[in-house]
This record gives structure tokens, sequence and C-alpha cells, in this order.
């Protein structure tokens, strides 16, 4: 079958799909010619999926939990156990999901795939895992189109421009997500969203970060602190059972994704550690402050609540769009964490602000890695003057 | 004044095929070939024609752009063929040996009264310069750039590597004759670095005249790179030159004996080897006589003249490098390996790797039988930190590894090319992601650097 697709055969064209199938099921025949004879196990694909896997929990909770508050939506009843009807849940939560991985893959990989043809290469594997995060971080309720719509954009303008995997400068995912918070505001924020289905009135879909910014409105939903710590119980967000983004509620999943991710060193822990650093700081400093609900929530519910533990173990350690050296990664999780729990705080036009401050970070990362590279390359001058 | 040195990053690498402590004495090889290509930069400039009969000892060719410096005969022969490749390119001088050897004898010297440039003299006559190799660059050493010092390993920490404690056992005088020698060519100090590992050969141990180091961790700790960049860093503008431990034993015996003796005992070794075992024979030499019933037939077998990181791909006939130290075999990996069971989603307990993807960390002991395949595509450079555990430098790999691919000759100096040799970056061409050959890379990047700055 091969000689049909090598150069000069007449499926030549079609020879980067040929090639990412054939590469998927076995390992090429390519061999080492210069330099080191043997290579090391890893590749990019393994590497990926690695990813995928630590995904796997954020995605099966993150069904269950799309499930129960589509219920919840359908039964007009915010009191429902979280623990009962599971299968029913998993059904309701599965109708919901499932369409959205199924148009974020297709879209998203056949845009690779076109791209792929026209530079002559096959699919190179950034986005499977890009594919799967997009998802995760919609609300229950978008409609699929929008999706389709964002998932291109990310793909195109995010990073086939810049020159496909491991060339984008911003993470793929949140420019998918951030496309649709600027794009279509009515969609992905306020308390219409995060409840899939047909909503009955007097059911509020909003999330503990929605109503957490209405008390700087006019019309707060709770009339203080402690009637919001009881309504959104820690115990709760850690788990996970709250509204939210597909993937993000649950801090347990994301903390098993961590751990994999950490384990497996495809993940840096230096960025993990230092966003939940840079989020609990902020947070004290807050309290500190105080004056206002917003203010006086205990920062460690800031990391509890909302997608910050998601972003910071999943988005924000993308090595692509991430710092590089070793000590930018700290001062670029500390910043991301510190920066996104301002934005949440202190603009609460903005509720989540994990996105936003892991996008500033993407940007930022490249001139923290300078000026830690700078430091190395002075040391080295330094090295010349005192000889 | 000796210093010790604790390197905390590295990888060994566990290979199959250990070479076993007994050392067989191959005959003279039928023929021995002498590459230009082992001394990188190097345009060779022909002294002896098709045809012509030489001693040992006798110049074979010389740089053309250094004249002084000179490559010479291992062994009598006759000049069998000259291997041409594009553009009349010299790949390979072929000599085919005479039965009874002759070589060219010189009166023996007393090192002690001679001085530098004496040495100096004697050594590029003599053809022994080319052992003597330079850095910044990686090259053959200018004569003229005085180096700021010499830096000897006296243990090779690369897989599977010849133990020089063993192969060169009982040539103290050789080795401290040669170390005298260098001693000569510089203003400043003579290093050895000796292994925490293991217990130090006397000759290493006691050596005198020189400044003995001590270096503990995983390779790349036998490298002279991170031995020079933790006890005396190169800055832009110095030099430093380096020697084999073995090929100080050869400098050294032609002080001792008056005649040029590339005799040196190297180590067979890899998965695919029947027994390796120590060979002792001589530089150039034809391996096929080391090869005979050596190698398991199944499959096909890749042979390295040099170890699995840094070696050169040689014919199965081939001949030996002219700084190698052992003869690695490998299998070859050129099949399709079927994503769940050998491929890239497979269990992998047969892959060996810095990662913790692959379950490599539970079976510490374990020696693997690694083939030539590259496991996976070349990519984009996507993980982060992972060169950065096996590079113990105080230098950003990656980055430098950039600068080297984008020609960018500033960032290359600013981040610190002028300490590093390609061979330093084997680990990182091992565990990359990428499968980028790194290695290529940098040398493309000292090449422009040795055109542009030098």
């Amino acid at each position: 079958m091969e000689p049909n697709f090598v150069k000069g055969g007449k499926l030549e064209k079609w020879n980067p799909l040929f090639e990412t199938l054939s590469t998927f099921a076995f390992t090429p025949k390519i061999i080492t010619t210069k330099g080191a004879h043997i290579r090391d196990g890893v590749d990019l694909k393994r590497t990926m999926m690695t990813v995928i896997i630590a995904l796997i929990p954020c995605l099966l909770f993150g069904i269950y939990n799309t499930g129960h508050w589509a219920m919840v939506a359908e039964q007009g009843n915010r009191d429902l156990i979280f623990w009962a009807d599971q299968s029913t849940k998993i059904l309701l939560g599965l109708k919901v999901v499932l369409p959205l991985i199924v148009v974020s893959y297709g879209v998203g990989l056949l845009i690779e795939f076109i791209f792929g043809m026209f530079r002559g290469h096959s699919l190179h594997e950034g986005f499977l895992v890009s594919g799967m995060l997009i998802p995760l971080v919609m609300p229950a309720d978008v409609p699929l189109w929008m999706v389709a719509v964002a998932t291109a954009f990310a793909v195109i303008i995010g990073k086939e421009v810049f020159g496909g995997t491991g060339m984008n400068i911003v993470n793929i995912a949140l420019t998918a997500r951030a496309f649709l918070f600027f794009a279509y505001p009515t969609s992905m924020s306020g308390d219409k969203v995060w409840l899939a289905g047909k909503e009955v009135d007097g059911v509020s879909g909003s999330t503990a970060l929605g109503d957490l910014a209405s008390f700087m409105s006019d019309k707060p939903v709770f009339e203080n602190l402690d009637a919001y710590t009881s309504n959104y119980s820690l115990f709760d967000s850690v788990v996970g059972a709250i509204p939210g983004s597909v993937g993000e509620t649950s801090v347990i999943a994301c903390l098993i994704g961590a751990a994999i991710l950490v384990f497996s060193g495809v993940g840096s822990l230096r960025i993990i550690l230092s966003f939940f650093v840079g989020g609990f700081v902020m947070g004290l400093l807050l309290n500190l402050i105080g004056g206002n609900p917003y203010l006086d929530l205990p920062a460690y519910y800031h990391l509890a609540i909302g997608g910050f533990a998601f972003g910071a173990v999943f988005m924000a350690t993308d090595p692509v769009t991430a710092a590089q050296t070793a000590n930018g990664k700290i001062i670029y999780g500390f910043l991301g964490g510190l920066v996104a729990i301002i934005i949440r705080v202190l603009n609460p036009a903005y509720p989540e602000g994990v996105m936003l401050s892991i996008l500033l970070m993407n940007v930022l990362a490249p001139i923290i890695d300078h000026y830690v590279v700078q430091g190395n390359i002075k040391r080295r001058l330094k090295r010349i003057k005192t000889a | 004044m000796s210093k010790t040195v604790r390197l905390k990053k590295g990888l060994d690498i566990r290979l199959l095929g250990e070479a076993e402590k007994v050392t067989i004495t191959l005959p003279l090889p039928t023929t021995i070939s002498l590459k230009p290509s082992d001394f990188h930069g190097m345009t060779p400039k022909m002294f002896a024609k098709e045809g012509s009969h030489v001693k040992a000892g006798e110049v074979i060719f010389c740089n053309k752009y250094n004249e002084p410096v000179k490559i010479v005969s291992p062994l009598s022969g006759t000049i069998q063929s000259i291997v041409r490749g594009e553009k009349r390119k010299i790949l390979e001088i072929l000599i085919a040996v005479d039965a009874t050897q002759e070589s060219l004898e010189m009166p023996t010297k007393d090192i002690s009264t001679m001085s530098g440039d004496e040495v100096k003299e004697t050594m590029l006559a003599a053809g022994l310069w080319p052992f003597v190799k330079q850095r910044p660059l990686d090259i053959i050493a200018t004569q003229d750039n005085a180096p700021k010092a010499i830096f000897i390993s006296a243990f090779d920490s690369a897989p599977l590597a010849a133990d020089f404690n063993y192969s060169m056992h009982g040539q103290d005088a050789d080795f401290q004759a040669g170390l005298d020698a260098l001693a000569k060519l510089t203003n400043g100090k003579v290093h050895l670095t000796l292994s925490t590992k293991s217990a130090n050969d006397a000759k290493f141990e006691h050596a005198k005249g020189v400044q003995i180091n001590k270096i503990s961790g995983k390779h790349p700790a036998g490298n002279v790179g991170p031995q020079i960049h933790h006890i005396d860093p190169i800055n832009k503008g110095e030099f430093i030159w380096t020697v084999n431990a073995q090929d100080v034993a050869i400098i050294g015996r032609y002080f001792n004996t008056g005649k040029y003796d590339a005799h040196k005992t190297i180590a067979l070794t890899g998965s695919e080897a029947v027994a390796p075992k120590y060979y002792k024979t001589i530089i150039g030499a034809n391996i096929s006589a080391l090869l005979k019933d050596a190698v398991k037939t199944e499959g096909k077998v890749r042979v390295i003249s040099g170890n699995a990181l840094t070696g050169d791909k040689i014919d199965a006939d081939g001949h030996l490098g002219f700084y190698a130290n052992q003869v690695t075999l490998l299998p070859e990996g050129d099949q399709y390996k079927f994503f769940l069971t050998t491929g890239w989603l497979g269990l992998g307990f047969d892959k060996f790797s810095n990662s913790r993807l692959f379950p490599t960390f539970l079976t510490p002991k374990k020696k693997f039988r690694l083939d030539t395949n590259t496991n996976g595509e070349e990519r984009a450079f996507v993980v982060t930190g992972e060169l950065e555990k096996v590079f113990p430098f105080d230098i950003f790999p990656m980055q430098l590894v950039k600068a080297a691919i984008t020609d960018d000759i500033d960032g290359m100096e600013n981040l610190g090319i002028y300490e590093v040799a390609p061979e330093d970056f084997a680990l990182c061409e091992y565990v990359c992601t990428t499968k980028i050959n790194i290695q290529d890379k940098i040398r493309q990047g000292l090449d422009l650097i040795g055109e542009e700055c030098m």
C-alpha cells in the first residue's frame, strides 16, 4: 500500500493522511542516521496521550456533574441529592458532553488535516489534547455551532498561522474559550448557560463565581458571605458538585490529573504549585484589605471555585506557551495565579479571571524567559571579569 | 589543589553487552584505514600516493590549511586505494598491511630536558598532534593557540564504555611520559580527572606533575566537557586542550621508544555481541577479524565505531575510527512496531526512558537491548525541561540548540557555545522528544562560530 503514497506515487497528495494513520497504528521504521544511535522511547504521541489520560478524571466527573445539573434544570429543584440517580445523570451528561467532544475533535482535526496536506506533513499531535480541553472549558449549554466556530478560530488563528504544533503563542483551548467569551458573551457567562437543557423558572443556573460577583451589584444573590459559603460549601466545591464549565468544577479530579502529569514528568510541578501559591497569596492579601464580601472570601475558597485548579493543572502547564526555563516556570506560575485572583476579585465583569490571566502570562512567558536567560549570560560574562 | 565535583544531572543508559574483562590480542589486520572525516574540519593534503609503500609513522596526509599537522600511518604497508566521494572529496585511505612490519625510528628523548617548543615540534613531526583536541570547536588543536590548561579524563562514562583502569593496566610508564610531554605544552595546569565510583589504577591515582580532580555522577561525568566547565571554564578567547587517556599513553610510548605505536585495547560491546570482551588492536584496523563469530546472527546489526551515543556507523568489514576506544553492536530498528504492543502506546518494558512515561523507573537494575529506531517522528520543540535533566552545565541547552539552529552567532556566544562539544549534547539528543539530531545542530553552530569568530 505504501508505494502509492510516497513521492511520485499516484496518491502522493494523500500521503499526510496515510502517514497519520500508519504512524498511529505503527511506530514507523525510521532509524537513526546521525549522532546518537539509540533514542529514548518517548515521542510526542505518547506525551500527548499521557495528558489525555490525565484529563480522564475531569472528563468523567464532568459528564456526571453536567448530568446532575441538567436534571436539576429539568425538575426545577436545586436541592437534588448529588449522588442519587447515577445512571440517568450519566446518560444526561453524555448527551451533552459527547456532542461537544465530537464537534471539537471533528472540526479541529479536519482543519489540521487540511493544513497538513498543504504543508505536506502528517497530523501533529498537539490537537489531540486541545480537542479534549475545549469541550471541558465550555459551559454545558453552549450551542454546538459556537464550539465549531471557536475551535476553527483557535486552530487557525491561534496555531496554524504561527506554524502549527509547538509554534503557538497562546494556549489553543483558552483561545477558543476567550473567542466565545468576547464574541458571544451571553452564551458564555451569566446565570443562564451553565445548566444544560431547558430551564424551569425559579432555578438559577448561576455559578459560584457568578454569585460571588453579584455581591458587587445592586441585587446580590446572597445577603452575606455566610449564606454564600453555606450554599457553596467548600466540600462541594472541592468535589466539584457545583455548576460550571463541563470539566473544571472538581478540584479532586484536577488533582488526580496533576498527579499523573507531575509523576510522568509531562506537566511541570513548578508551574502547578507556584500557580496555587500565587492565587493563595493574592487571596490572603485581599483578605487583609477586606471590606466587602468579595474581598473577605477566604483565600482557600478561591482555589476551589471556578476554573482555578483546572487552569493551573491543564492550561498553565502547556509547555509550548508556558515559560521554558526552570526559574521562569516558577515566576510564570506565581504571577499567573496572582493575576487570576486580581482579575476575578477586582474586576467582577470578568468573573473567570483564570482564563484571562493564563492568556496574559502566555504572552509574557517569553519575556520572563528572556530575563532568566539574561541572568545566565551575565553570570558567564562576570566570570571573565573576575578572572 | 585538587577539586572534587559532584554532578547531579546526567543519565546512565543501561545497555546489555558490557565487555568482560578478558583481553584477546588480535593478529595484525589485513588492512587499515584513515578517514579524514575523523578529524573534523580538516581538508587533507595527500603525501602518499596510491601504490606507494609507507612505514609505520610515515606521513599519509596533512592538514592543507595547517601543514605541520600530519596524520601518519599506524602500520607499514602499501596504499591500496584512496576512496573519493563527491567533488573528489577524500573519504578514506586504505592501506594493505605488510606481513613484516617496519617503522620509522627516532632516538628516544628525555622529556625533562626538552622545552615546550621542542616537545611540540616532536609531536607534530611524529604525527602525534591529532590526538590533541581543542575547545572551543572540538577540533584538532591549533598548535599556536596557547591553552590555559589541558584536560584528560581518566574514565569514560558513556554507555558500555571501556574501563581504562583495566584496558590500560600496565602502561604506567607510557602514560606518565605522555603526561610529562603534555605538561610542557601549557603554562597552565594539566588536569587529570578521576571517577569517585571505582578504585583507580595506580597510574591515574599517583600521576605526577598534574592536578588530580575527582568527579562523581552519571554520564556525562566522564566527558571532558562538564569537567572543564566545573573546574576551569572556558571564556571567549581562551583555549583548552584535551586528550583521550589511551592516546596519552600512545604519545608517551613514542617518547619512550622512539616509535609511533598506535596499539590500543578496545572493548567490543553491545547486545548483539556474542561474548563482549576487550581486544588489543590498532588505530584504523579492519574489524572483520574482530567481528568474526562475534556477532549474533539474527537480524540486522548496526556496527558502531565508538559508543552508542557519539560513535560512527561503519560497515561490518569497516575500520576502527581514529579516536574510538570501543566497538558497539546494536540491533537495527528498521521494523514497524504495532502501537499497542511494542509501539508508542505499548507498556514499554523494553524501552529505556529518562521520562516516567515508560516503566523504566520500576526496574532500576535492568539492562536493555535498545535498537536504532528513533521511536517516533521528528517534531517541533514542545516538551520543555527534559534536556536540562541530562545536561550538567550552567548553560541553557534548549536555548543554545535553538540559537545554533537559527545561526544566531551572538546568541550562541552568549549562551556558552565556547564551552561545549557535540558529544556533550549526546544525552540531550537521546532524551529529546523532538528526535532532532541535536549533536549535528551543535556541530553546525560550532562550524559557523569557527568561520565567523575564531
